[in-house]
Parts: C-alpha cells; structure tokens; sequence
C-alpha cells in the first residue's frame, strides 16, 4: 500500500466544504498514509471542459499535471475530479506532448472509496456513525470510473450505521455543473425528484462521494424544509468511536 | 435565429419541468418499460456480448457504407424495385410527391418512421392535395392532435386513456363510453381499415436495409405496417442512409436487441422482410416498390471521425427512456424531430450548430444514455464534442467566452485564486448577512435563487492546511 498520499482538493470543496477535505485527511491518516497537499493545485479545468472551452481548459489540465507529476498517487474526495484527470485529460491533451504523462498521471489518481478499498485494502476504516444513511450514487463515479460497491462497502462497515435503500439511487441529482445554473429549472425538478426519493427513504442522512451533488440536494431539502441532511462520505468515515 | 430555438425550450422546459400531472403520465409509462427493459435484457444470455456484437456490425456498415449501399441498391433493382437517392429533405420529398401526383394517388397510408417526420412528408403531401393517414396507434393519435410525435418510438406516451378517448370522440367521432382500451383501439382499427383499402400509396420506413440480400427490414407491434406495404398499388419506403447493414444473419442478433431496447420484447411482434414488387403469380404485394435513401446531412457527419458512430443509432429510444432529462421536461420540449440524448447529439449535426447548440448543453452529463445504447454510442461524450464544436463555430456569448478568460488566468495563479477565493466569501457573506442571498445583486444568484445559499467558510481548506493541519 503506498504510504504517500497527495491529496487533491476540488477547488470548490477548497473553498466552501473545507471541512470534506479535512476529514479526507483524518481518513488518510487513520488508515496510515501519509498525507501531503501541494499548494499550487488550483482546479483540474472541468468547467471550462464541459462548457466546450478546451482552450481555457488545457492550461489548467497542464498545470495539474505539473503540480502532481512527482505523486506517488492521488488522492480526491470527488468521482467527477478524478472523471477529469483519468477520461478526459488524454482526449484534452490528445494533441500535446504531455498526453502520455496526463494517461499515466490517471491511473493513479484515485477517488477516496477507490483508492480505500481498491488500492489500500481497506473496507473498515474504524469508524463511528450510529444514524440512518441512503447513498446516492453520483454519475461520474459510477458510470466513469465503474464506481459501484466501493463507497457501500465502506458505509456497510461503520458501527451503528444503518443503510437505506432509495429508489433510483443511481439516476442523476441534476447538479451537472455549470447545467445547475444554465438550465436551472430542470435541474430543480431532477433534484426535487432526488429530495423525494431522498426522503422516502426516511433516513437521516444522504451521503455521496462528491459534494457538488450533496450541495445541490440539500439546497433544495434545505428550501423544502426536508429533515433529511446531506454528509459526504469522507466526512462519515471520519466520526470517530463517541 | 439561435436565440428563438433556445428561448422556446427554456421557457417551455420551465413549464413541463413543474408540471407534476406531466410528469406522473410520463413516469407511470417509463416504470413499466423500465421493468421489461431489464427483464428483456436478463433473457439474453450475455447482454454486453450482444451489444458488443451489434456495435461492431453497425460500426463495420458505416465505415463502409459507400459499398453496402451499392449492393442494396443493385439487389433491389434486379428485382424491379427503384431506388432513389436524396440528398435532401426536398428531393426526397419531391420524389415522393410526382410519384404520387404521376399515379393519381388520393390517399396515402403511412406506417411509422421518423425519417418521414425529419423531411416534413406529409406536410409536402397535404400541400399537394393527398390525404395522409398514420396508421400506428400512437403516430394516429398525435396526427389528430395535430402534434409531432413525443417519443421516436412511443409517440402518444404523454396521453392518458381519457385524453384519447375525448379526442376520438371530438376528431373521428367516435362513440366510446369511458375509455377502455380494448375500445380505443376498436375505433382506430375501423376508422383505419377504410384508410388502409382506399389508399393508393402507403409509405413505410425501414429499421434495416440489408445488403447482401436488398431486403428492407421493419418492426412493428400492430400489423399496420404489413397492411401499407401490401394492400396499396405502391409501397414507398423512406429510410436515412445510415440503417444499411451488411448481411441477412445480422438481425439475429439486431432484431431482438432493437426490441429489447425499444420497448423489452424479445423480439417485436411483426418483423417483416420486403424486397421487391409483387412478382408474376404472386397473389398480393404492391406494383410498385421504392425505396428512398436519404442523406440529409448523414454525409457530413460520416466524414467527421470523431462523431461518425453517431450514425451507428438504431433509434430504440432507449437513451430517450433512462434519460432524466426527458423524464423531467419530456418530448416536445426539444423542439426536434428526434428529441432525448440521441437528439440533442444529432440535431445540431443535421439543423445546424447554431440554432441548436443548446441541446448539447441542456445535459447534466450524467452518461446514463450511454450506459444503456445498444450499439454502444458514446452519447454524452458526443455531447461534449458538440460543446466543444459550438464554442469554435457556434458563436457563444462574448460575456461566457470573457468569464472563463478570467477564470483561466484566476486557476493558473494560486495566489490570485486563493485571494480572488478569499474576497468572494467574505463579500457574499455581508451580501448574505443582510438577505440578499439570490437577489439580483448576488453573483450566484441562479444558484441560490431556489436552493439554499452556498455556505461561505471564513478560511479555505488551504489557509488550514497551512495553519496546522499540515503538521499533525
């Protein structure tokens, strides 16, 4: 298992979920990494991607790959981030001299239920949450990096935790990115749909392995006036023993 | 021109996305093919070995295209049947109506085709004075409705029992009490029945069209589509290019992935082969057989690479009924003759990138279409390509293109990311502070105008990664 973990940050978790990354640190160590952060990571260009600018877009992707050129792995509290790095980045820079560092930079750069379970070994990281949870499977971990029974085997083995099943646990939130916004009133009905199966569930908490989907959901639970909470997973394998 | 299409599907995805009886009507019917979609697929003994299969036949007629479509074409001709090639909607249209003009023909009997819906047809038809009738239940519905069809293979999935009911009664009167079934179907199937014997000309389209034998291959559920290639003098079946595959012994595999993925039967109840007019001492069968190859705008997108496969589509529908998209806003929203994932990739390749870029972005990438593609199109990444395409060709907004200059330059400095990261949360937090989470003056406005407002930590994950996190 390598020791030496770099973590990368998505840039909006950075700045408006500090507390994901910093229980992705408490995770990291928990199961004895290592845990090294290089502070010229900025964003891995996906908005810019998405929105077909492949020419804003590029810059960031090479600058990436600057900044974690010398990883031994990385490591990301996000399915979509890593989605980036791994599928996309060899189409962005299909055409540079850096395509062949950007395919080998992606086959280490994990997502954290990946890298825990695939790559360390590790399904019970030792954690703590006696509440009812309902994962929400977020599309780019599932349906890009095949993402399907990592993040649950890891919830199955946090002591107390009780998992639900909600219906269509797999079909898109409608956060999709800059889509939240340009197309604001699908992705509200797409996340009032996911609130209602959220709170069909009548669990507690919903977690997932991005935050940008969570950010979406509980704003609109948060609005609907829905008791249901939203918690990444990084932040539930964090509680310890009470 | 750019503006009204998008407008029109803002405005109208506004209306159908908060239309919850909308939405009740169209997830009652998508539960159902969702339950015979996977039983359908479970009955295959290795699904992703059938659709491996079927990716590589399409893959293989569409890299060769040029060839397959000669073939058919000579095996249709030896045989008598004619073959027209149109390179547009208009001469295909055009070819269509002098045939039909030439032949006196009054009425025409269609069975279902969206290539027909693409080129206008009927419309060209009616405007030269020929009477048009749908003869698929659900092409029949939305006929009298005067709408397009709302899915490519369910066209009338929108109406419920009682709306079709009342509009029999009010367009073909009808005399029905309540709206059993059984009785809907009754009426259409008399109503239809005289169609069927006073047309002249009826016109189908065609799932397949096989090379090696010149045969055109259709599927369908009510026999109509045997009753308008045999019963009229003429037989016209328009097809795109694109459906020409190479052998006979690949619709063992493409027949029952096609109605699987369509509606998840095994195989759908009528599958008929048509190569020819009637020949000598044949008891039925039209005088006349033609078929018209349509291109329309299918060469460009075989040219570019990078999106050929796109071409592969089966059109099963299948990426229209796992879409949440589609599930939210439905099919008349898109404005398209395709609607759904495979519409929003191909619209903008044969109406123009321009009037249509929308479409491309109107997706949450959630990639679920792709998942489920019988011929295994890469239907979200194709969506990307087509972003990519509109911000070079497109004309996208000087306001966009300035933005994410600025966000480029932003990400390449830490330092100014980390500061710029710093000022926006304190700024919105006294924005915040005083209630004007989305108002007109907040920055994130159509983020937060109906969510909650995003939270505004005081320090960055950095600022305490550097402040003693990074030490323990």
């Amino acid at each position: 298992m390598p020791r030496r973990v770099s973590l990368f940050v998505p840039c909006f978790v950075d700045q408006l979920l500090p507390e994901v990354a910093v229980d992705t640190v408490k995770v990291l160590r928990r199961v004895g990494c290592e845990v090294e952060f290089p502070e010229d990571q900025t964003c891995c260009g996906q908005p810019a991607f998405n929105t077909g600018y492949w020419n804003d877009a590029r810059p960031c992707a090479e600058n990436f790959l600057r900044v974690f050129q010398n990883a031994e792995v990385v490591v990301c509290p996000s399915g979509s981030c890593p989605t980036m790095v791994r599928m996309f980045y060899p189409e962005l820079l299909s055409s540079s001299p850096l395509r062949a560092d950007a395919i080998a930079l992606g086959q280490r750069t994990y997502e954290l239920s990946e890298f825990l379970v695939k790559v360390a070994g590790v399904t019970d990281v030792g954690a703590s949450f006696p509440h009812t949870v309902t994962y929400h499977a977020s599309c780019h971990g599932l349906r890009e990096l095949q993402l399907r029974d990592e993040p649950v085997q890891l919830l199955r083995n946090v002591k107390g935790l009780k998992l639900m099943e909600m219906a269509r646990f797999d079909e898109c939130c409608g956060f999709g990115g800059t889509f939240a916004t340009k197309f604001e009133s699908i992705s509200i009905a797409m996340g009032t749909s996911k609130a209602e199966n959220v709170t069909a569930t009548g669990a507690e908490f919903l977690t997932a392995i991005d935050s940008s989907c969570l950010l979406h959901i509980q704003g609109i639970l948060g609005r609907s006036g829905a008791p249901a909470r939203t918690i990444h997973l990084a932040s539930i394998l964090a509680q310890d023993e009470p | 021109m750019s503006a009204t299409a998008a407008q029109r599907f803002l405005q109208d995805a506004a209306v159908k996305s908060a239309d919850l009886v909308h939405r009740g009507i169209i997830l009652h019917g998508l539960e159902s093919y969702d339950a015979a979609h996977l039983r359908g697929r479970a009955r295959f003994k290795d699904w992703e070995a059938a659709r491996q299969k079927c990716q590589e036949i399409k893959q293989e007629a569409i890299n060769h295209l040029d060839r397959y479509l000669l073939q058919f074409e000579e095996k249709v001709t030896s045989r008598g049947g004619h073959v027209f090639w149109a390179a547009n909607a208009e001469e295909a249209c055009k070819y269509v109506v002098d045939l039909a003009s030439r032949c006196g023909v009054r009425t025409v009997v269609k069975s279902k085709s969206m290539v027909t819906e693409e080129i206008y047809l009927s419309p060209a038809l009616e405007k030269a004075g020929i009477k048009v009738w749908e003869t698929d239940l659900g092409e029949f519905i939305v006929q009298l409705r005067n709408e397009p069809p709302y899915h490519i293979v369910t066209p009338a999935m929108h109406l419920n029992r009682r709306q079709i009911s009342e509009l029999f009664r009010e367009k073909i009167g009808a005399d029905i009490e309540g709206d059993d079934p059984s009785r809907l179907v009754t009426a259409a199937r008399l109503w239809l029945r005289r169609a069927f014997f006073a047309a002249e000309m009826g016109i189908s389209g065609a799932n397949f069209l096989v090379a090696d034998s010149g045969v055109i291959a259709i599927s369908t559920n009510e026999g109509n589509g045997r009753l308008c290639t045999s019963v009229p003098r003429i037989h016209v079946a328009v097809t795109g290019i694109e459906k020409v595959i190479p052998r006979l012994e690949d619709l063992a595999v493409l027949w029952p992935v096609l109605a699987t993925s369509g509606t998840g039967q095994p195989i759908t109840t009528y599958s008929t082969l048509i190569g020819g007019p009637r020949r000598p001492g044949e008891p039925d069968g039209p005088e006349e057989f033609h078929v018209v190859l349509v291109d329309n705008g299918r060469s460009q997108l075989l040219a570019d690479a990078e999106q050929r496969e796109v071409l592969h589509c089966i059109r099963c529908g299948a990426c229209l009924n796992i879409c949440p998209v589609y599930r939210h806003i439905g099919g008349h929203t898109y404005g398209t003759t395709y609607p759904g994932p495979i519409g929003s990739v191909l619209t903008p390749h044969l109406s123009g990138i321009r009037e249509f870029q929308h479409l491309s972005y109107a997706s949450s990438l959630c990639g679920a279409c792709t998942s489920v593609c019988p011929v295994k199109i890469n239907l979200h990444h194709h969506l990307l390509y087509n972003r990519r395409n509109a911000t070079t060709e497109g004309g996208t907004k000087f306001t966009e293109r300035i933005g994410f200059r600025a966000w480029r330059y932003t990400m390449l400095h830490p330092r100014i990311y980390a500061f710029a990261g710093w000022l926006g949360r304190a700024a919105l937090r006294v924005l915040y502070g005083v209630g004007l989470a989305g108002s007109i003056l907040d920055p994130m406005r159509m983020w937060n105008r109906r969510r909650s407002p995003v939270p505004l930590p005081s320090e960055s994950f950095r600022a305490r990664w550097r402040k003693g996190l990074a030490a323990k």
